[in-house]
């Protein structure tokens, strides 16, 4: 079946997302867009995951959790799990690892948890945008370990992108599939980092406001609306694929 | 003045690439974006960084760069210090910043 996916929204506890990025709003406009499949990819947390999961399931949105790590080099990933056990795996991994500097909500902005009702159930007190002491490759592999798929997000950007902080990708670096924003096309990134064009490209609207939601997406043939549906897509298995966009 | 000079005026610590300590050494580059000094840094620079990256060594060997400092006590990655055993780019290590070292290298390499 084709289905329609987002799987780079940030929801209100991202220090830089509008206020009006609640889980509610989030899937109203998700299902306003026809998405089938979308992810919260927060900033440094998956904590607005399961009740997006639980709202989206009501409409028949299939929801997975994610995380947009900061790495080492301050390189944006977006890491993506389906169970509530590697959500927490994802979630602890990130609390380790994080060089803890206190929130000021004043100049980055709030970074709250809310319940269905939109009522603040929690603050975050450290800054989620600051790097975690882990190099790209051990982010990388723990998703591996993990079983989560692992994607650099919008690399043809000039800030917090592979090829911005590291010039270029790194051979060894194993990835399920590649983030481009749609500034650039896929042929000329591939032209100009020396990339073989049949590595998955995917694009996600990286919706900070909620209008963005859904705006950029990406389309898959995949069996099954799942995780593994979905690395079946990247990896060109089973009769699965991603679309191809220019 | 070659890497072995600088490393022995500036008491820095030889982590890998011992076969690069003849380097000669024409100025220097201060810099952690990987794509900036791909696009900015002389040949026969040291560069001064806190990436530990693999990837400094692919940009060193491109720019033929002398050797990296790392700054504030830092070693480089497992597989970094192979590469740059195998490339012959040293990489040395301080306990100073970058702001510190860059100035007492600048002081050092123009003093004659």
């Amino acid at each position: 079946m084709r289905v329609k996916a987002d799987l780079h929204i940030h929801s209100v506890i991202s220090p830089c997302a509008d206020l009006e990025m609640s889980p509610v709003n989030i899937v109203n406009r998700a299902l306003a867009n026809n998405l089938q499949l979308i992810a919260i990819a927060d900033h440094n947390s998956t904590l607005h995951g399961p009740l997006t999961k639980e709202l989206a399931k009501r409409h028949g949105i299939h929801c997975l959790y994610g995380a947009e790590i900061t790495s080492k080099e301050e390189i944006h990933c977006l890491c993506i799990v389906e169970t509530e056990n590697q959500r927490v795996a994802l979630q602890d991994f990130i609390e380790n690892n994080i060089l803890k500097i206190s929130n000021k909500p004043d100049v980055f902005g709030y970074q709250v948890v809310v319940n269905e009702q939109e009522e603040i159930i929690q603050e975050v007190d450290y800054y989620l945008h600051a790097a975690l002491n882990k190099s790209i490759n051990e982010v990388s592999e723990f998703l591996q370990s993990i079983q989560g798929i692992f994607i650099p997000a919008h690399v043809d950007r000039l800030k917090y992108s592979l090829t911005s902080q590291l010039g270029f990708i790194p051979p060894d670096l194993k990835f399920d599939a590649l983030e481009i924003s749609k500034n650039s096309k896929v042929s000329d990134f591939c032209s100009h980092n020396r990339i073989e064009s049949s590595k998955t490209f995917i694009r996600n609207s990286d919706a900070h406001y909620i209008h963005q939601v859904g705006e950029i997406y990406t389309e898959y043939e995949i069996n099954d609306i799942s995780l593994a549906g979905l690395r079946d897509a990247f990896d060109k298995k089973n009769g699965a694929f991603v679309y191809p966009f220019q | 003045m070659t890497v072995k000079d600088i490393s022995e005026a500036l008491n820095l610590k030889v982590c890998s690439g011992h076969n690069g300590l003849d380097n000669e050494v024409t100025g220097g580059y201060t810099s952690d974006l990987l794509s900036d000094v791909m696009g900015n840094a002389p040949a026969g620079a040291v560069w001064i960084t806190l990436q530990t990256h693999i990837n400094t060594i692919a940009v060193a060997s491109l720019k033929d760069l002398a050797a990296i400092i790392l700054v504030k006590g830092l070693e480089p990655d497992a597989n970094t210090a192979d590469k740059s055993n195998e490339e012959n780019i040293p990489i040395l290590s301080t306990e100073l910043q970058a702001f510190e070292i860059s100035g007492r290298l600048y002081n050092l390499i123009n003093k004659k």
